[in-house]
């Protein structure tokens, strides 16, 4: 069966790629802190070798649109174009190309329905942000194959956020019977508390600093009960009006257990707390860190 | 209440340069000519194929003839939306980074929660 290497759950902040190809003379005063900690969380996927890579996020209004909107869709195509248009105009993102791994999408698309996911899929995705900030922070390469999976998470009415958290354990499961040598790692990006659109937005933190502390507690700590006890679709409105994002952190909570965290590490920038997370389900399986591992988490 | 079409306007005028400067340019005229012309317009359908009830109520015709992102956001507009498109055109005319962001944020400072309801 395959191997689960690695879980990883960041935020995915769209300035960060532009921020790290700045000169230093023209770079804000918190870019090089935020540039060691991605190059430390990047270390964290690359001691895990993966071959293939799930990808969780959600799509921004790019390819699904109000007419014809799933909850929950996995792509299944031999390539991804990535990068829209408007993501090149506002953040300066790249376009990308990325291969795709048919197997493991046609596998996790009729295992999924089978264990109670009434699955959409794309035969022709180009994925967003969502997946391609992630992207480019930990694997700038590009070079391996993904299954792309998108939540939704953004237009109401959403599903509930233990839907979300228990297509993180189905996920696991599905990787973990999938008969193949490949060693697997899931990626998952979404938020913290967030204001987009708002009265609250771009302020000097994120909109709710104790939200994004509770948050950082729950993640690390694996405390999935703790997370279902206090979260609810409504509650989610409190701390911003895009924090409905932080339903992938817990979809990614789903995928890693009960089980604290073996890198968590965050920064609270203008606009957002970014945060970073990533799993070891299967320690045995890890290369020692390198000598670019620093002890700015709990790696 | 016609969120829905209010959603399809922002979305659709964002994703096109030249539709994205013709709506900075003449809002007014814009909003006309794309109820008119564009609101019906199934997206991944024909022109035979055009649904035939759709438009804006008076407020939203208005508010989108006006560039009043206030008025959108408290009809309930997707805020995701209307901030992208408006960043496409008006980020332009700050320049301090993020002054665009920041004088949307300070118009809206007189919202309270709960926010208006965004489901279509």
């Amino acid at each position: 069966m395959a191997d689960l290497v690695a879980v990883l759950a960041t935020t995915h902040h769209p300035f960060y790629y532009r921020t790290s190809q700045l000169p230093p003379d023209q770079a804000p005063p918190f870019a090089a802190e935020w540039i060691s900690k991605i190059a430390t969380y990047r270390e964290t996927l690359t001691r895990a070798r993966p071959d293939v890579l799930v990808m969780v996020g959600s799509d921004h209004f790019h390819q699904l649109w109000l007419d014809n909107m799933p909850q929950f869709l996995v792509g299944k195509a031999p390539m991804y174009d990535a990068n829209w248009e408007n993501e090149v105009r506002e953040f300066g993102m790249p376009k990308l190309l990325l291969r795709g791994d048919e197997e493991l999408s046609a596998y996790m698309l009729r295992q999924g329905l089978d264990k109670g996911f009434d699955l959409a899929f794309s035969n022709e995705l180009r994925i967003d942000h969502s997946i391609t900030c992630p992207i480019l922070t930990v694997r700038p390469d590009a070079d391996l194959p993904i299954v792309p999976i998108y939540t939704n998470i953004f237009a109401p009415p959403l599903p509930q956020p233990e839907r979300f958290v228990q297509l993180g354990r189905t996920i696991r499961e599905i990787i973990e019977s999938w008969p193949s040598h490949l060693r697997v790692a899931v990626i998952g990006s979404g938020h913290l508390s967030l204001e987009l659109g708002g009265p609250r937005q771009f302020g000097p933190t994120g909109p709710d600093p104790e939200f994004d502390a509770r948050a950082v507690e729950w993640i690390s700590n694996g405390d999935i009960d703790g997370v279902l006890g206090n979260v609810t679709l409504d509650s989610l409105h409190a701390p911003g009006n895009a924090t409905h994002g932080f339903m992938d952190f817990m979809l990614m909570m789903g995928v890693a257990g009960y089980q604290k965290a073996d890198h968590a590490d965050s920064l609270s920038l203008f606009h957002t707390m970014e945060a970073y997370f990533t799993w070891y389900p299967n320690p045995h399986l890890i290369d020692a860190p390198s000598s670019l591992t620093t002890p700015g988490g709990r790696a | 209440m016609s969120k829905y079409l209010v959603n399809k306007f922002l979305y659709t005028i964002d994703r096109d340069h030249d539709l994205t400067e013709r709506y900075r340019d003449d809002p007014a005229g814009t909003v006309t000519w794309w109820e008119q012309e564009m609101a019906g317009r199934i997206l991944n359908c024909i022109t035979a194929e055009t649904t035939t009830w759709l438009s804006f109520t008076d407020d939203e015709r208005t508010a989108l003839a006006t560039h009043d992102h206030v008025a959108l956001f408290e009809l309930g507009a997707h805020p995701f939306l209307a901030l992208t498109l408006w960043i496409a055109m008006f980020e332009r005319d700050f320049t301090e980074p993020l002054g665009m962001q920041l004088d949307y944020a300070e118009k809206l400072a007189h919202v309270r929660m709960p926010y208006p309801d965004i489901s279509t």
